[in-house]
């Protein structure tokens, strides 16, 4: 059984409009995506911006009630729990947001910070908690005598380790970094994911790393799950997913990302427009406005996300 | 002063008065651009890159900022130029592009309008003229059905189309320079690769210099011909791109390259620990002594730490500031 079972996972938002607010449709930003995590494992999730990214990962932590599926914790649905049994639940799966700036309150200190979550879930003594504080301010790369500080005196990469020794603190088995390096400068990017990645090996924690940045995805990933318009429309192993893209939408992805070689000229393909709106998304895959290779049947069936061997998952008429 | 060149700055420095006190955002700063030229300036935030490219334009708040230098544009002296003079080349012989382009349009004004209004203050059209010619604009930059978005507000168009419409006002006078601050940074994948390859095509078809800033290395080393890597307001190393990329040769810029995750490294037996560059950007009221990078270098040496190196002259066209290249003086 894998740590985590996501099924058919719905989040629709309801577009209220008019006098009494009558519901007069829904914004499908989540439409039925499932995927699993093993232990010691990390999933990478990329798409564009308003693809439903961040809203898979607000809503299989419950941040956000979905509307329908399943999330399942090592057996029990998420889902299920009452609000008592979720917060148990909570201390396993934790998160790390993207802005460093807004996700830490600049009011508690570093020290506060990172107790915060130990004062809620456990009952430690005074003495208990400052060591452990201070083993995690460690372990993150943080000075453990400084906390007293406050999240203004440290830059954005310190930040983020903050945020990190947080997460870290209750022991928990699965780690949702959305967005986690997006807005750091890369050297300081580098630093941070070498953390995670260097974390992960000696406490055995689970991933699921969500991010625009393909070639961070990449590097930081053992599985990869390309997102469109609120559905998973390829799955595979990153090995698979460089080496053999199978959808159209991954392959103008990977072929849209810049290479640090002025003599490789590589052929892009360009995407022609933009995102639909998840408003008003186009009828059969949602991906034909903008696919190179369309056919008639892909304007009127939506594709069956499919395997087609060794764990790779596509959802695509053509493959 | 070569004159030859489109655009020619000499020892910029630019110095913000603050609370905190005198922040010296630039120090010393020599660039130069020829016509139809593509030159990229890369560096992390706060390492001066932006307010460069502000100064060239003089956009910088006049009170609070200090100025030094040379900025010879066609040969005008940007510096000392007076007002007016410089609302003639503002958007006419030298525009800009910003990152955001939701917070540099106005949003009361129509797209269409905005543009026009760049032909009706540079080149004496009425406003009727001045639309027409702002829906051809926006046709250029491949914007579906032109005439109705002209008469939307920039709050109806997605990321990409606003960036678009930003290099249509920006391109409007067929400028010789453009300044292109980090211009797809907001966007996505797919949008920079549209955007890239747009600025371009028309960047050939009107021979105009592009000053591309970003902190992206895999947008550099697409676009650009001539590299320039600044590092708390300096600029640590200049090259021809591929040289630059080949073997770089100024420990921060190795630093910053080996930071990239590159997609597919790790399938050719690259390493999976990502080069880092320990420590952080040193804030520019405390800068340390010696070379602005010694306390994040792994190969600073005693010298490194007391000496400020100068900018040293390797081969015919690079230079480098550092005092393990090349025997600096």
């Amino acid at each position: 059984m894998d740590l985590l079972e996501i099924k058919n996972l719905k989040m629709h938002f309801p577009i209220k409009k008019g006098l009494f607010s009558k519901t007069r449709g829904f914004v499908k930003a989540v439409d039925g995506v499932s995927f699993n995590l093993k232990k010691g494992e990390t999933l990478g999730l990329v798409g564009e911006s308003g693809c439903g990214k961040t809203t898979v990962a607000r809503s299989l932590l419950r941040l956000i009630e979905p509307t329908g599926g399943s999330v399942n914790f090592e057996g029990t649905n998420i889902l299920e729990l009452s609000k008592r049994e979720l917060r148990q639940v909570r201390a396993h799966i934790q998160v790390i947001f993207q802005d460093p700036y807004s996700s830490l309150n600049p009011r508690l200190s570093v020290g506060q910070i990172i107790a915060e979550p130990l004062k809620n879930f456990e009952n430690r003594r005074t003495e208990q908690l400052k060591e452990r504080v201070a083993y995690l301010m460690e372990k993150v790369g943080l000075n453990p005598h400084q906390t007293g500080r406050y999240p203004h005196q440290y830059s954005g990469g310190q930040r983020q380790r903050i945020g990190i020794a947080r997460a870290l603190a209750l022991n928990p088995k699965i780690i949702v970094c959305d967005e986690a390096v997006s807005a750091l400068d890369v050297s300081i990017q580098a630093q941070v994911i070498n953390l995670l990645m260097a974390l992960q090996q000696e406490l055995g924690l689970s991933y699921i790393f969500i991010a625009h940045d393909l070639s961070v995805v990449e590097h930081i990933s053992d599985r990869v799950a390309v997102m469109y318009l609120g559905k998973i429309v390829e799955m595979a192993s990153d090995y698979d997913m460089y080496h053999t893209p199978r959808h159209p939408y991954t392959q103008a992805l990977l072929s849209a990302v810049p290479v640090l070689d002025p003599e490789v000229t590589k052929k892009r393909i360009l995407l022609k427009g933009d995102v639909p709106s998840p408003l008003d998304p186009p009828s059969g895959c949602a991906f034909h406005t903008r696919c190179p290779k369309k056919k008639d049947i892909c304007s009127k069936e939506q594709p069956v996300f499919k395997e087609l061997g060794n764990g790779h998952w596509v959802a695509c008429h053509l493959c | 002063m070569n004159s030859e060149q489109l655009l020619s700055i000499q020892d910029l420095k630019v110095r913000f008065k603050s609370f905190e006190g005198v922040v010296s955002a630039v120090d010393g700063v020599d660039l130069n651009i020829a016509p139809g030229e593509t030159v990229g300036l890369v560096g992390e935030s706060g390492c001066g890159k932006s307010v460069t490219a502000l100064s060239i334009l003089r956009l910088l708040p006049k009170r609070s900022t200090l100025m030094e230098g040379n900025i010879h544009f066609s040969g005008m002296n940007m510096l000392t130029a007076d007002e007016e003079a410089l609302l003639k080349i503002r958007g006419n012989s030298i525009s800009m592009i910003f990152q955001e382009p939701m917070t540099s349009l106005n949003p009361v004004m129509t797209i269409g309008d905005q543009i026009a209004e760049v032909f009706v203050l540079h080149q004496n059209l009425t406003w009727n003229q001045g639309r027409e010619k702002a829906v051809e604009m926006l046709e250029r930059v491949q914007i579906p059905s032109p005439n109705a978005r002209s008469r939307d507000y920039p709050h109806r168009l997605s990321g990409g189309m606003r960036q678009r419409a930003m290099i249509a006002m920006a391109l409007s006078c067929q400028p010789t320079l453009l300044l292109a601050d980090e211009p797809t940074t907001a966007l996505d994948v797919t949008i920079q690769a549209q955007i890239m390859d747009l600025m371009l095509r028309l960047k050939e078809k009107l021979n105009t210099a592009i000053l591309i800033i970003t902190h992206d290395l895999g947008l550099i080393a697409e676009t650009v011909s001539r590299v320039i890597v600044m590092y708390a307001g300096q600029i640590v190393e200049e090259a021809p791109v591929g040289d630059l990329f080949k073997e770089p040769l100024h420990p921060y810029t190795r630093g910053l390259m080996g930071s990239v995750p590159k997609l597919g490294q790790k399938f050719k037996g690259g390493p999976s620990q990502l080069d880092e560059i320990k420590g952080v950007v040193p804030s520019l009221l405390n800068l340390p002594a010696g070379c602005r990078f010694n306390p994040r270098c792994p190969l600073a040496i005693a010298k490194c730490r007391e000496q400020t190196p100068g900018m040293v002259r390797i081969g015919r066209q690079r230079q480098v500031r550092c005092w393990l290249v090349g025997g600096a003086k």
